[in-house]
């Protein structure tokens, strides 16, 4: 995350990251409103080719929507330009998805772009461009205090995307705002109406950026070898209850469609990745009433020194549930449920609020067979693929 | 440093000179007769467009009735090439032309059209290092079906200039014509279609201080063409529709005044190229270097290739320091296609994402050259550090 230094950075200069979309629209026409220096960027970011081989657009940028935010630039009255990462992106974010996939993690590939590419390669284009700030589209809001920069939900709690934007260091957002944080989508919309914005009625982006048009279990299966081999389905106890069709097909909580018969219902508890099995279990099998959380970063810059009563969300849309958080190290940190959690996934976000402010967070560590989440496991990455069907891998 | 407007990408267009915006006034609301018309103001709108098709004619050493008015350089191109081929056909005198790998899209692309939806033949030369074809390769692909040479004056990329009386002379030689874009070198160099073997050119006014709007294509007397664009007998039934009266006479008089002080503008043009190119190179003498002929070039062209760098990151950040400049590859998208043009000069992945062409003009001044010179090394330094973070 390290960002360039020594610029001679202009205080009223704004890059707008701009998707063509009504968020980041908005947010440039509200900069430019208030009187900034708006530059309008987009990145150009890596998608996987159709079936006929031949090269696609990114989700996030297509031709149409790179002419969509030419044309709302243009409408501003700002310079608009593309910057190239798809190598970049490729490498790291795509690479990323199969790696934790392969070790039966679930992960969240928008948690990873801010934290690899967009709050680290753009936010220093932004300021290679001497611009003292990088503005995107996100529900959340910066709050500047005398003891720093604090990190809160956006005013709309149910597009609150705080929960991406976990890993933000008080560096980061000495350079970073989020002028939509402040209203709702449908002040948004409205807002988008009044600047006479041509992308009012855009529908929402969904799925995952750089898939073409399937299931992402179609892509796991093509790109990494072991998506598809078959295992055993095994309770706790080892008994072989049937045949899996490749672990990347399953999804922790699931009880359908497993095609095995017990007297009980039986859900899926979690994978064992190194036995290439999928482990089943009944309903309070799910439940956990600690999580070990990974790649722990805090907003406040260190952990804190006792153990904190914070809210977790363990998913985008999941609801905060109550818990004791105790910094582990700098990076890793324990989580103690009041209730036991069902669905906990590893590789999804497990962030931490108080009230609406985020302290920060990290990616749920794997589960091992005692039923509590562990702490990063070695990456061996030669094992088996992956999970699940609808847990909601999915970020804004 | 102060921020600064300049403007290095005279070779994508330029400003119309005050002299060619006073010409082109009357004929919008005062003498706006069509100059097909038999009434009074026709006839004034016509002698407008045929005084100024005699002006262009007689710069170029031509007959009136050789000069073509279209819509813009690509048209001129595409009229040449499709029209000679087509007119080929229908007499039945052969189905081949060559062309090269560096032509402007518009050559090529209408190329592409030719062969692949309407069956005809095409060979595509390669280029040396420096962007030029050669004449034994030329020599060697000529057919006894090959009807037309297409090959541009001056690179719109690299401003490498071909040698075209000399594959003029080996076309006239075996009764090929021969075409070329001499977009790029309109008025910088010498054009004598009385005595130089081609028989047909292709102009664009706005590359000369004329409008944008307007090209101009010059075609041999007796040099057959189907028209492109059908419909009435307009520019001797070779370009229906109502001629541009105002656009015609704004690129007669730019080309008259870029004609006529031809000596001075090339002269200027050269010492700040050669400011730009040395300085450039004295800068950065490992991460740059020159594309395209380091002499034979275009007067007003300097063009580089920047190690490990993508061209759109540096127009970027060469726009918000002011400096309008280009680069071969497609820019607006974002995508960093390698530069055709860079991989046919045999440059390899370190150089072909790295293009930028900065083109001299009549307003640049020697201060603009040494602002860019001078802001050129901040500007990589910082993707230079950009690239390392993420290497």
């Amino acid at each position: 995350m390290t960002l360039l230094t020594d610029l001679n950075l202009h205080p009223n200069r704004v890059v707008v990251a701009m998707s063509g979309g009504v968020d980041s629209s908005v947010a440039a026409a509200l900069l430019v409103e208030r009187g900034y220096e708006v530059v309008g960027m987009m990145m150009r970011l890596w998608s996987e080719p159709d079936c006929d081989g031949e090269v696609q657009a990114n989700r996030c940028c297509t031709p149409q929507q790179m002419a969509d935010a030419r044309r709302i630039a243009d409408q501003l009255g700002i310079p608009f330009y593309v910057v190239d990462v798809k190598d970049h992106f490729r490498q790291t974010i795509v690479q990323f998805f199969l790696d934790e996939h392969a070790l039966g993690r679930t992960p969240n590939p928008c948690i990873e772009c801010n934290r690899q590419i967009r709050f680290t390669y753009l936010l220093n284009q932004a300021l290679a461009l001497e611009a003292n700030h990088l503005a995107t589209g996100h529900y959340a809001r910066v709050q500047k205090t005398a003891d720093g920069y604090l990190l809160r939900q956006g005013v709309d709690t149910h597009k609150d995307q705080s929960y991406v934007l976990h890993m933000l260091t008080q560096e980061h957002l000495a350079h970073v705002l989020f002028p939509v944080g402040e209203y709702t989508k449908a002040e948004v919309r409205d807002l988008a109406r009044r600047f006479n914005l041509p992308v009012a009625s855009k529908a929402d982006s969904q799925d995952l950026c750089f898939l073409s048009d399937r299931d992402y279990r179609l892509f796991l299966r093509q790109y990494s070898e072991q998506a598809s081999r078959p295992g055993q389905i095994l309770t706790e106890d080892g008994t072989v209850l049937g045949q899996h069709d490749g672990l990347a097909s399953y999804t922790i909580g699931q009880r359908k469609g497993l095609g095995i018969s017990a007297p009980e219902p039986l859900y899926v508890v979690r994978k064992d990745v190194a036995g290439n099995a999928l482990v089943v279990g009944p309903r309070e099998a799910l439940g956990q009433a600690r999580l070990r959380v990974r790649q722990v970063s805090w907003i406040a810059g260190s952990p804190p020194d006792t153990t904190i009563q914070a809210t977790v969300k363990i998913r985008y849309k999941a609801q905060p549930v109550l818990a004791q958080i105790t910094a582990v190290s700098a990076t890793e940190a324990l989580v103690m449920f009041e209730e036991p959690v069902g669905g906990a996934t590893p590789g999804q976000g497990a962030i931490f609020y108080d009230g609406d402010i985020c302290l920060g967070g990290g990616l749920i560590g794997d589960r091992d067979g005692s039923g509590e989440t562990a702490l990063s496991q070695p990456q061996t990455q030669t094992q088996t693929t992956t999970q699940l069907a609808d847990i909601p891998i999915i970020g804004p | 440093m102060e921020k600064r407007q300049v403007y290095l990408d005279h070779g994508a267009s330029t400003p119309v000179l005050p002299a060619v915006i006073e010409a082109m006034r009357p004929f919008w609301s005062e003498q706006y007769g069509n100059p097909s018309s038999h009434h009074a103001l026709g006839r004034q709108a016509n002698q407008a467009l045929e005084g100024a098709r005699r002006t262009i004619a007689n710069l170029l050493h031509a007959q009136p009735g050789e000069i073509i008015f279209t819509g813009c350089g690509s048209e001129s191109d595409n009229l040449a090439l499709r029209g000679v081929m087509l007119a080929a056909r229908a007499a039945g005198r052969g189905n081949h032309f060559i062309t090269s790998v560096v032509e402007h899209s518009a050559v090529l692309q209408t190329a592409v059209q030719l062969t692949e939806l309407m069956g005809f033949e095409a060979t595509i030369l390669p280029v040396d290092g420096y962007g030029r074809i050669s004449l034994t390769d030329l020599e060697a692909t000529i057919r006894p079906d090959t009807v037309l040479i297409s090959i541009m004056a001056a690179n719109n990329e690299v401003g490498t200039l071909q040698p075209v009386e000399a594959i003029g002379q080996l076309a006239r030689e075996r009764s090929i014509l021969f075409h070329t874009d001499a977009i790029q070198t309109a008025t910088t160099a010498v054009w004598d279609m009385a005595s130089q073997p081609i028989d047909l050119m292709s102009l664009a006014p706005h590359k000369f201080y004329g409008p944008k709007g307007v090209g101009i294509l010059y075609v041999r007397e007796g040099v057959e063409i189907v028209p492109a664009l059908t419909g009435g007998s307009h520019e001797n039934g070779r370009r229906a529709g109502t001629a541009n009266v105002a656009f015609a006479v704004g690129a007669a008089t730019a080309l008259d005044h870029c004609l006529r002080h031809q000596a001075d503008h090339i002269a200027h043009y050269e010492s700040l190229r050669d400011r730009l190119i040395d300085g450039m190179l004295a800068t950065f003498p490992e991460a740059c270097i020159l594309t395209g002929h380091p002499t034979q070039r275009a007067p007003h062209n300097a063009s580089f290739a920047f190690r490990d760098l993508n061209g759109n990151d540096l127009l970027m950040h060469l726009d918000m320091a002011g400096i309008a400049a280009s680069s071969g590859s497609a820019c607006k998208s974002g995508n960093p296609k390698p530069s055709a043009v860079l991989q046919a000069l045999g440059l390899d992945d370190t150089w072909t994402k790295g293009g930028l062409r900065l083109t001299i003009g009549l307003q640049t001044r020697k201060d603009e050259i040494d602002y860019v010179l001078a802001t050129m090394p901040g500007i990589i330094d910082k993707l230079k550090k950009i690239n390392l973070l993420f290497a």
